[in-house]
């Protein structure tokens, strides 16, 4: 049964990650990546705070725990996108876009991951 | 409408059979190394680069690509495994699987993006 879980909340977290590709789309012309990159920034945030958070405190059950990180914030962002995108920015020669790609994910996702880590660390300690 | 549909079936078995490998690699390989993430990203980036440089239809990669492969690797896992690293005062697995899943990641979706021409 978990595993119906995970997938269901899969489903959502990739169309979540889908609806800002469709929507960044119409709105940014930029050869940078910036829908994958908002994705995983985002999720890195949401992935960090809810490690502390809620999986830490033993608030909610496995099976629950597993469908919001593994499966919401795991499949709404991605790791194999960023890689193609990284070789399609080369390919193009667009050698300056991908390391700016590369080093903003690279620095965004961690300063975000522990943002989140932070937040919930100290939720954590005012409600003891 | 068809489209978020397709998404929507990639990402529900992307899901499971990425919980399926980490699950096993956990149970198989236990390591304070994050081998699972490492290997789905990884397989994910050669794989993708497969599906994009045969350039198959859109139907495929949004099914295949948006879906399966977006949910099958993730980010925020990796990010979040290596604050936990970092927090355990591990530099050394810090460095080898930061540097481990960028090049490789790259490297392989480059290996998958040309694999066609070995055919």
């Amino acid at each position: 049964m978990i595993y119906v879980f995970v997938g269901l909340a899969g489903a959502l977290g990739a169309l979540f990650r889908y609806s800002i590709s469709i929507s960044t789309a119409s709105l940014w012309f930029f050869p940078f990546p910036l829908a994958t990159l908002l994705a995983n920034i985002i999720g890195c945030f949401m992935l960090g705070w809810f490690t502390t958070r809620i999986m830490k405190q033993n608030k909610v059950s496995k099976p629950l725990a597993a469908a919001m990180g593994t499966g919401l914030i795991g499949s709404f962002t991605t790791f194999s996108t960023f890689s193609v995108e990284t070789v399609m920015l080369l390919e193009e020669k667009l050698i300056i876009t991908a390391l700016l790609y590369v080093v903003s994910s690279f620095i965004g996702g961690l300063l975000f991951a522990w943002f989140g880590y932070q937040l919930g660390r100290r939720r954590e300690k005012s409600y003891d | 409408m068809i489209n978020v549909l397709l998404v929507a079936v990639g990402g529900f078995f992307g899901a499971i059979t990425r919980f399926t490998i980490s699950g096993w690699v956990k149970a198989y390989v236990p390591s304070l190394f994050p081998y699972g993430t490492l290997f789905v990203n990884i397989c994910g980036s050669f794989l993708l680069g497969v599906l994009i440089g045969a350039d198959v239809e859109t139907v495929w990669k949004l099914l295949v690509g948006v879906g399966f492969m977006g949910a099958f690797t993730t980010f925020s896992t990796f990010k979040v495994e290596v604050i936990a690293l970092i927090e355990k005062r591990s530099w050394k697995l810090v460095i080898a699987y930061v540097s481990v899943s960028y090049i490789g990641g790259i490297i392989f979706a480059y290996f998958g993006y040309y694999f066609k021409l070995i055919f």
